[in-house]
């Protein structure tokens, strides 16, 4: 079980409020992604739930129990760490076994539970090693394992993939994935990295300066986001937000549209534009467009083998019914 | 440094570094190694023969040499002891964010710029005096009697002066080194469940063992010389004569050039000895 509620919490660090009121419930099971702007709160949250900062103000409930003031190690949660945070000094085995020691389990269930969580993280011929002779991946993996031989009601991580390098990334990611597929814990994840989000989660919570902008599916905040910062931020590359009298037209301030739901041609369209640089990642090809009159610069999708040089000019048709629209505040229009 | 080229280069620069090193080492140990073997009386003519591993045998047999020795290895001790635990204790208080940090963290340093033969006057006189010392007027506040320090409780006098003048080396070593500890290894040993003892003995402990080596070797080195103190304070009465002190009675009051240089290769060979079984005792931490 893990079901961790926040009502009204805020946290200030002296005259500095970093998290005001906030409330949000995270299900028995889900795998939640926190992502946002570097420093908007997202790791404060984190540790304001695994109890290593005090809440200003508020509660925390996990599993209906008032956890305030319950000291970190009594809540029942495990955290990994972005720097993994593995202590130098012990072997792998060490590290994993630390926390099954501190709770003074037998020395036969600690081996078996460590055992058992190499197992799974492929880690079993490496547990005889010391952190500083293993790699990047091995070591978030070892954090990893630390974190579940404890069997906690729920994970908490903290970027912990964004000091691997991209191929390693992608593969962790997975593993991470299977492994919340499998032990069907629930997951609190902290990332930045909004492909990492879109992948991994069940619900994404977007937050801005400690406000909470968004929370549901990656595929609700895809297609409906209810802002625009959250349709700016969510997305690679990001929504094109156009301005001015074609937004007028559609009767909003603001309009948004994804660059894949732009249609591009040599002959004929709404738009025309000259091609500036075009990103070729063999599956698709990015054009960044200018000159149309609407943007500095305009996103647009195409298939791979679609090609056009610097300087060419070419017509844009945006799909009408993909489009997003934003008032004056930023919000969305029905 | 890795081509053939910079190597070469490189030793070059290094050798006169390494050249003037050994000199200034070699030379005094040559001497008193040619010294040790000699019978040389200064006042009495000066070199009288070579007298082979005489006054090797005499120096060991002599009545005084075990108690030296055993009174250089408790003193040494019991520094080392109280300067380690002491040390670790007040890094541990001044890594704490506390009002004044700066200030306290200087007066703490203080001590280590008192000059060896102050700081044996200075406790000698001002605190330890069993009349008008400020510990005797303490005593006496209690109602009780002063403790006549340098000659009832002579060589923990001595441990207790010099503890004071190299705690604060031992605390600024180690006081670095807890500052260089990752606070998210605290953090994850919290979250695994260790109360703030276990986190000092699994995670401070260890991480601090390398910065406890350094401490216990360059101490070793220069407390196994102490003499200022002891001359100024005891003048080697009292059960309080050290091998760097015998040595020095040996060579000055008993005018014996060659007996005192075969305690000082006894001194060396004792230091060497004592380095190397403290670098292979804690040498993994070292080279971690
Ligand atoms: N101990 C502290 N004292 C004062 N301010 C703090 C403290 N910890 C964090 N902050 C401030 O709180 C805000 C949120 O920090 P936080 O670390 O939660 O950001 P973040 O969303 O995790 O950012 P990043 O993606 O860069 O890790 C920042 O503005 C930061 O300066
Ligand atoms: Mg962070």
């Amino acid at each position: 079980m893990g079901r961790i509620v926040l009502e009204q919490v805020t946290k200030s660090f002296g005259d500095v409020t970093v998290i005001p009121p906030l409330d949000l419930t995270i299900e028995d099971g889900e795998f939640t992604v926190f992502v946002g702007p570097s420093g908007c709160g997202k790791s404060t949250l984190l540790r304001l739930i695994a109890g290593l900062e005090d809440v200003t103000s508020g509660s925390i409930r996990i599993d209906g129990r008032e956890c305030s003031d319950i000291p970190p190690a009594k809540r029942g949660l495990a955290m990994v760490f972005q720097s993994y945070a593995l202590y130098p000094h012990m072997t792998v085995r060490k590290n994993i076994a630390f926390p099954l020691r501190m709770a003074s389990m037998s020395r036969q269930e600690q081996d078996r539970r460590v055992e058992q969580a190499a197992a799974v993280l492929n880690l079993t011929e490496y547990l005889d090693r010391r952190p500083g002779q293993l790699s990047g991946g091995q070591r978030q993996r070892v954090a990893i394992g630390r974190a579940i031989v404890r069997e906690p009601a729920a994970f908490l991580f903290d970027e912990p993939l964004s000091n691997l390098d991209a191929a390693l990334r992608v593969g962790m990611r997975l593993e991470i994935s299977q492994l919340h597929n499998r032990l069907k814990t629930t997951m609190v994840y902290v990332t930045h990295d909004q492909v990492e989000a879109m992948t991994m989660a069940d619900r994404i919570v977007v937050l801005r300066a400690g406000h909470i902008e968004q929370v549901g599916t990656p595929l609700e905040l895809y297609h409906n986001p209810r802002n625009l910062f959250v349709a700016g931020f969510i997305g690679s590359p990001k929504m094109n937000l156009l301005e001015g009298p074609e937004a007028a037209k559609h009767d909003a301030h603001t309009i948004g549209i994804r660059p894949e739901h732009i249609k591009v041609s040599a002959g004929e369209g709404a738009w025309s534009g000259v091609v500036g640089v075009s990103e070729h990642l063999g599956s698709d090809t990015f054009f960044h467009v200018h000159d149309t009159g609407l943007a500095e610069s305009v996103t647009v999708r195409a298939d791979g083998d679609v090609r056009f040089s610097h300087g060419d000019r070419i017509f844009l048709t945006p799909r009408t019914e993909r489009m997003h629209r934003f008032d004056t505040n930023g919000r969305r229009l029905a | 440094m890795s081509t053939k080229a910079s190597r070469s280069a490189a030793r070059l620069m290094l050798a006169p570094a390494v050249i003037l090193l050994l000199a200034w080492m070699l030379v005094p140990l040559t001497m008193t190694l040619i010294f040790s073997f000699q019978r040389f009386l200064p006042l009495r003519g000066g070199f009288q023969g070579w007298v082979g591993f005489e006054n090797y045998a005499r120096f060991v047999g002599s009545s005084a040499f075990w108690p030296a020795v055993q009174t250089t290895v408790l003193i040494v001790g019991g520094v080392l002891l109280i300067t380690v635990v002491l040390g670790i204790l007040l890094a541990l208080l001044l890594d704490q964010p506390m009002w004044g940090q700066g200030i306290v963290r200087i007066l703490v340093i203080a001590p280590f710029f008192v000059m060896p033969t102050v700081t044996g006057l200075v406790w000698k006189n001002m605190f330890m005096d069993p009349n008008n010392g400020l510990l005797a007027h303490l005593w006496r506040f209690f109602g009780g009697d002063p403790v006549v320090w340098l000659s009832d409780v002579p060589v923990f006098s001595i441990i207790l002066i010099v503890s004071w003048q190299w705690l604060p080396f031992a605390t600024l070593i180690l006081l670095t080194a807890i500052q260089s500890l990752d606070s998210e290894q605290l953090e994850a040993a919290e979250m695994d469940g260790a109360p703030v003892l276990s986190r000092f003995w699994h995670i401070i402990l260890p991480h601090l063992s390398r910065a406890i080596t350094i401490v216990i070797l360059i101490q070793t080195i220069f407390l196994l010389a102490i003499f200022a103190k002891i001359f100024v304070t005891t003048q080697g009465s009292f059960g309080t004569r050290t091998l760097t002190y015998l040595i020095y009675q040996r060579v000055l009051e008993s005018q014996n050039v060659g007996l005192g240089s075969a305690g000082g290769i006894y001194a060396v060979i004792l230091a060497n000895i004592f380095a190397l079984f403290l670098m292979r005792i804690v040498g993994k931490n070292l080279d971690r």
